[in-house]
């Protein structure tokens, strides 16, 4: 009927017409209108496309220019691109040691916060220990720098600041609540029945926890360890204190380009392209997830 | 409810599954015992780790705050008690004028986000061809690094070589300052702000609209209501909490921008001080100044700030959700 073709605003016999059908599935829903404001969003959407992604594709360009070429307003989009830049970055400033230094970092952070923080997700989750989980996520809202003059602090005492381990310590505390964050609004939405029926089977509840919650929350952990390794890589605040040469992680490499007395333009957005190209690909293919972890618990009032 | 508090569910006690086979040994009473336990052996790791690593050093900068410490970290303090709140609080030159522009970046760059990402959320609810590319589009800069995406703007807005004042050429407008002026650093920053984080409220929103059931929106167009109509009395006040919740979520982190400010201007917000918020100028106190004390004093006024907004937010939002 008018709903199936869906294009009239004959609404009163879509009304009746879907009334009159028990169950209806989730309707295609009905373009708005007219012909100029069809136009209007495509060429809105557009608009935001480019405001989003032109800086990017910027700096991509820049990447490929000689500094000469950069400093020619005449050669914006018409040039030879040289990979000059990223054998300089790549090679001579041993970004691949700060690569490895990056990953790392949040790899093992984001590790050691899910071996943590997905069991404590699931135990306030079903016991609801709000005060406790309140602990937890204040972590989201206290400012960094508040934290790092203590550990700064007793670290240096310590004579470990520039270790991996501070710096693993540090992006745990990013981590770790955004991962019980999102693992308890998923916990939530996970059905207890299988849990029960599978202890009536006679599982223990540990038992249960690891052989039906675990395997059936493969894409909630996927979506929280992802996100934690994605604020882990570009963690910036916690690596400028904590990390040393050794352990320097790419952002602040990158912000070490720029130390120097006149900027290598090209070099820099080089660096900052293979900082950000990684990260992006990533999100290419895990894009489902990282939605959905971010607008975890934003819906549900 | 706020973000802090996590939603409700109303969960039983499952049955306690100790029953199968008792036969005694060391391994099942260590089993039947971390059954028994589970709740917190489950939350004890992660809340331990949270209480070192957090509750431990907030004390430590409350006491800090209260004692004369600086220099290196190993050197004596002296117990001040007040003097460093007074000393900040009496300063107009750099604390005051930081709280100024902390809040103001928020507050612009909070209206902005949530004004184009609403407008952005509308334009993407319906589905079209195409979609998944603006999909794409939207995450690229939620992903990029924070540092890197400064990087690329100081390029963009260099005033001699950038492309914005390129542009700005061929339509006869004279070159600008951008971040290397006094006066438009801030607005600068608040513009890569909005770039980088209105895709967030963008998601936010549009995860909001789907969930919105259509009845409403359904009988107001029977009813002869046109589109505007529609929008600001019927989803708008519909969207409220969710709408609250993106301002929430993106104000804490608004509040507490670092990184582009700290890679587009360097220490101490620029020369003039010009982007310099509370967080940095905490950090330049504390890692630039090793003024340990005084930066203690300026972080617990940061978060009290920082609190109370977000206090003020949730009581809003059970204004509205009611």
């Amino acid at each position: 009927m008018t709903v199936l073709t869906g294009n009239t605003e004959n609404t009163g016999h879509t009304e009746t017409a879907n009334t009159a059908r028990p169950a209806p599935a989730r309707r295609p829903r009905k373009p708005l209108g007219t012909r100029a404001y069809k136009v209007f969003r495509v060429a809105a959407l557009v608009a935001v496309v480019l405001f989003l992604v032109a800086p990017l594709f910027w700096m991509l360009l820049a990447s490929f220019k000689t500094n000469v070429d950069i400093y020619d307003t005449g050669k914006s989009f018409f040039f030879t691109p040289t990979g000059e830049n990223y054998a300089n970055v790549l090679q001579r400033n041993n970004y691949f040691v700060f690569i490895f230094n990056s990953f790392w970092v949040a790899f093992v952070s984001t590790a050691l916060s899910l071996v943590l923080g997905v069991p404590a997700a699931y135990a306030m989750s079903r016991f609801t220990m709000h005060r406790s989980a309140l602990v937890v996520l204040m972590a989201r809202v206290i400012p960094g720098v508040s934290l790092l003059v203590p550990w700064y602090y007793v670290f240096s005492n310590l004579k470990m600041v520039g270790g991996f381990e501070v710096l693993i310590l540090s992006h745990m505390f990013v981590s770790l609540p955004l991962i019980v964050y999102i693992m308890m609004s998923y916990f939530d939405s996970l059905p207890l029945e299988l849990e029960e029926s599978a202890q009536v089977d006679g599982l223990t509840p540990i038992g249960a926890f690891r052989r039906i919650t675990l395997p059936l929350s493969v894409s909630g952990i996927a979506t929280a360890g992802i996100l934690s390794f994605i604020f882990s890589w570009n963690n910036f605040m916690f690596a400028l204190v904590l990390s040393g040469s050794k352990t320097k992680t790419l952002p602040v490499a990158i912000f070490d380009f720029v130390s120097y007395a006149s900027i290598d333009w090209g070099g820099l957005m080089a660096a900052a392209t293979v900082v950000t190209i990684p990260i992006m690909i990533i999100a290419l293919f895990t894009q489902k997830y990282i939605v959905s972890g971010m607008t975890a618990g934003a819906t549900k009032g | 409810m706020s973000v802090l508090t996590p939603p409700r569910s109303a969960q039983s006690e499952p049955p306690s599954g100790r029953s199968a086979r008792r036969a005694p040994g060391a391994r099942e009473n260590f089993s039947a015992w971390a059954n028994r336990h589970r709740k917190w052996l489950f939350a004890a790791p992660a809340m331990i780790f949270v209480g070192v690593l957090i509750v431990f050093p907030l004390a430590w900068t409350l006491y800090l705050s209260l004692t004369d410490s600086q220099g290196s970290v190993r050197a004596a303090s002296e117990f001040v008690g007040l003097q460093n709140y007074l000393t900040v609080l009496s300063d107009a030159e750099r604390f005051w004028p930081a709280v100024g522009r902390t809040l103001s970046f928020t507050g612009v760059a909070l209206v902005c986000e949530v004004v184009l990402g609403m407008c952005i959320a509308l334009l993407l609810w319906r589905p079209f061809r195409g979609e998944k590319w603006v999909r794409v589009a939207i995450l690229l800069p939620l992903v990029a690094t924070p540092v890197a995406v400064g990087m690329m703007w100081r390029l963009i807005f260099d005033p001699n070589i950038g492309f914005v004042n390129q542009l700005l050429g061929m339509v006869g407008i004279p070159p600008q300052p951008w971040l290397s002026g006094q006066d438009t650093a801030l607005g600068t920053t608040i513009f890569m702000d909005v770039w980088q984080w209105t895709p967030m409220v963008v998601l936010i929103l549009l995860a909001g609209l789907t969930s919105l059931s259509e009845e409403p929106d359904e009988a107001a167009r029977m009813d002869g209501a046109n589109a505007f109509q529609r929008f600001f009395f019927i989803t708008l006040p519909l969207m409220m909490p969710t709408v609250i919740v993106a301002i929430l979520l993106r104000g804490i982190d608004a509040l507490k921008t670092f990184d582009i400010l700290y890679a587009t201007k360097g220490k101490g917000g620029g020369s003039f001080h010009e982007v310099e918020t509370l967080n940095v100028y905490a950090y330049g106190l504390s890692f630039d100044y090793n003024q340990y004390g005084l930066s203690s004093a300026v972080l617990i006024l940061f978060f009290m700030i920082i609190i109370g907004s977000m206090w003020l937010l949730t009581m809003r939002k059970k204004a509205v959700s009611k």
